[in-house]
């Protein structure tokens, strides 16, 4: 057992401190959703310019080949820096990685690039308003016809659908098939009149999300990744490289809010409250708990190949400790930190989500159960 | 990075798992667990010819000469079987001792804590709780109080046995005057006491783990309305989460054990964490686990009361878990 990074390791971490160093943006300009949003685009050019786009990526598709260890690291690096996410998030994450090990050739040539650059944006068309935790139950129609197939449904809670060039769509393309059978993934060109994306307001007053109509918007043949029916299969990579993704910078930006709550304690003179300390340092366990069982997970995972059902855990955990951390920011904040425009209410409404947001509490405890405790099924 | 054992820690660990595993099966706690005595002296000779003692002191006085990792790998199986055994209480004077005892009273004691012939016994009397083993069996009582510590001679001690819920294993009280100081000074004694801190949640680690496994096994098993009661989520989900609860305080522990080894400036801070989350999950997941169980779980037949009799002393020695949070919140930045 060594927590130490080797050589290796303390140099990658080295090297990328000191780029952002000199290349952080600074904090985000206020002004509106577009403006943010730009920016963002703008810091993941930045980020491509200097080769840190799609670390995770193989050196041949454009990426840096790091291992998970460095991707961790770089995580921890630019929550440390409180640096802004890279605008094209899904499509790093999610898009690329699903190309890479199911894509075609000419997928790989046409679709990675852009991706790294940021010139084209991906969204995810998962979710449906019949379909969140059985998600294997969605409806959205795909009819093959000369060339290629027409999508016909409704999609809901998809990220950046108002930027997005391309969105990660599962469609049923066989009607007849048993429900994890049917389903075929497809790259939907948004550019197109089928397509109408309506902005999903959401409690925190913002719009971070969209509904899609699609009716009978057109996808050719070449747009199919995974081969037709497999849409199940190739959806699941892209879930597992969602939760693997998570873990230790989750737990690092935890650890920024915690730092700043504590200050806010100072402030309002509740430091030495036997009550704000006992729920400060179960806050700080549970982050430190869940930045080590990170660490351990992915040292397994590099031993084992893949990432396992305990990333589930992860998930558990950083829900419940974000949530819990805000709710007690708004107690020691008073009435100020209720105010609409304070950070902290924002925090506050947005964490409901965290506990729903890439599966929900109930179904990852489901998963835990199944596939970790080998508890039998309910269905 | 590589957060996992290594070659030789595995081999600790499985031999360990084995071994208790024969030795300390339920009916044979449950025997001993009801003797007045609960340590038996053939068992202990086992243990000290695997040479585990002296897992952690160094080889110069006879130990095996490895660290916290390798006792917290120990501990945590012997807290699986929930082991009659004094061997935390020795492993933790031999940790004391070789921190903060001088030359002379090393190479007096620690040969024999090592090779598991003159046990020793550790208390911390400043907030008067028990001691694990100080029985006829040990030779030598490390005392921690706020000076330091110093050494008493069993044989000079006043021992009260206690008799406390957890008869898995034998507590005392211990009082008398005098003593040998150790001259370590109390800094370097504390530290020893938060190795002391992490070998005690890897036990509750331990204790916390069987009772988890007990709880999954009888979910899979036991039938109600036609089916595992394993399948309904009010069940399953409360296994998930006592799951996690295990999975947190491990990652805690191992990160604590290694700070011990090799990374003391972390140690206050990790030990304390490990310990309050090891305390928290030991106690809710074995009354989970009674719980899940159900009626055989609240009978005396059913083992799964000797874990949670275990877990309960164990979370309040050394400090309970809100002590070890207040210790926390001081590290983590509220001063």
């Amino acid at each position: 057992m060594d927590l130490s990074l080797t050589p290796e390791e303390q140099a990658f971490r080295d090297e990328f401190r000191a780029w952002i160093e000199d290349n952080h943006p600074g904090p985000a300009p206020r002004g509106g959703d577009q403006i943010q949003y730009e920016f963002e685009r703008e810091w993941q050019r930045k980020l491509h310019a200097g080769g840190w786009a799609g670390v995770s990526w193989p050196k041949e598709y454009g990426g840096r080949g790091a291992t998970l260890i460095e991707q961790s690291i770089f995580g921890e690096e630019l929550a440390r820096a409180r640096a802004p996410r890279p605008a094209n998030v899904l499509g790093l994450v999610m898009g690329g990685p699903v190309v890479i090990a199911h894509g075609t050739e000419e997928q790989k040539e046409r679709y990675l690039e852009p991706i790294l650059s940021a010139e084209e944006i991906w969204c995810q068309g998962f979710s449906e308003p019949e379909s969140g935790s059985d998600l294997a139950s969605l409806k959205t129609k795909a009819v093959k016809e000369n060339g290629g197939w027409r999508i016909t449904g409704q999609k809901v809670w998809t990220t950046f659908a108002h930027e997005a060039k391309w969105c990660m769509l599962v469609a049923r393309s066989d009607q007849d098939a048993p429900k994890h059978k049917g389903l075929t993934y497809f790259l939907m060109d948004m550019d197109q009149d089928e397509v109408e994306v309506r902005p999903l307001r959401q409690i925190t007053g913002e719009a971070e999300f969209n509904e899609l109509f699609i009716e009978n918007a057109f996808v050719p043949d070449e747009n199919v990744v995974g081969g037709e029916g497999n849409g199940w299969m190739v959806a699941i990579t892209t879930l597992m490289n969602e939760r693997a993704g998570l873990g230790a910078s989750a737990a690092l930006g935890l650890s920024n809010s915690l730092d700043e709550l504590i200050d806010l304690a100072k402030e309002r003179g509740v430091a030495d409250d036997p009550i704000v300390r006992d729920r400060v340092a179960r806050l700080k366990i549970g982050i430190e708990g869940l930045r080590l069982g990170a660490l351990r997970a992915l040292t397994a995972t590099m031993k084992v190949g893949t990432p396992g059902p305990e990333g589930s855990i992860a998930k558990l955990q950083w829900s419940s400790t974000n949530q819990a951390l805000t709710e007690l920011a708004l107690e020691v904040g008073g009435t100020d930190t209720l105010a609409k425009d304070n950070l902290w209410a924002y925090r506050f409404l947005r964490s409901r989500a965290n506990s729903i947001e890439g599966g929900t509490s109930d179904v990852l405890k489901n998963i835990v159960a199944e596939r970790v405790l080998g508890l039998p099924k309910l269905r | 990075m590589n957060f996992d054992f290594n070659d030789e820690q595995r081999e600790i660990k499985s031999t360990a798992r084995d071994f208790l595993g024969s030795r300390f099966k339920a009916e044979t706690v449950r025997q001993l667990a009801e003797r007045e005595n609960p340590y038996d002296d053939a068992l202990w000779r086992q243990i000290s010819d695997l040479g585990w003692p002296g897992i952690a002191i160094a080889e110069e006085y006879g130990g095996l000469g490895l660290g916290v990792v390798e006792l917290v790998i120990l501990q945590e199986e012997l807290g699986y079987v929930c082991a009659p055994s004094p061997f935390i209480s020795n492993a933790v004077a031999g940790l004391v001792i070789e921190a903060a005892g001088s030359d002379e009273q090393r190479t007096r004691w620690l040969p024999g804590i090592a090779s598991g012939e003159a046990r020793g016994a550790a208390a911390m009397t400043a907030d008067e709780s028990p001691i694990v083993g100080a029985a006829a069996g040990s030779s030598v009582i490390v005392i921690n109080d706020h000076d330091g510590g110093h050494l008493l001679e069993t044989s000079a001690a006043t021992l009260e046995r206690l008799d406390l819920i957890d008869t898995t294993r034998a507590y005392f009280r211990v009082s008398g005057d005098g003593g040998d100081p150790l001259p370590g000074g109390p800094e370097i004694a504390m530290a020893a006491i938060d190795r002391a801190t992490v070998a005690l949640s890897a036990e509750l680690v331990g204790v916390a783990q069987r009772a988890l496994d007990m709880a999954v096994e009888y979910a899979k098993e036991r039938e109600q309305f036609g089916r595992p009661i394993g399948a309904y989520q009010a069940v399953s989900h409360r296994c998930a989460e006592m799951l996690w609860a295990v999975e947190e305080a491990r990652s805690l522990l191992y990160y604590a054990a290694w700070c011990a080894d090799a990374q003391p400036e972390t140690l206050p801070l990790a030990a304390s964490m490990s310990n309050a989350r090891a305390s928290d999950a030991a106690t809710s997941v074995t009354h989970n686990a009674i719980q899940v169980l159900g009626g055989i779980g609240f009978t005396w037949e059913h083992d799964v009361h000797f874990f949670l009799k275990r877990a309960r002393v164990v979370a309040q020695l050394l400090g309970s878990a809100g002590m070890h949070r207040g210790r926390v919140a001081e590290l983590a930045g509220l001063g």
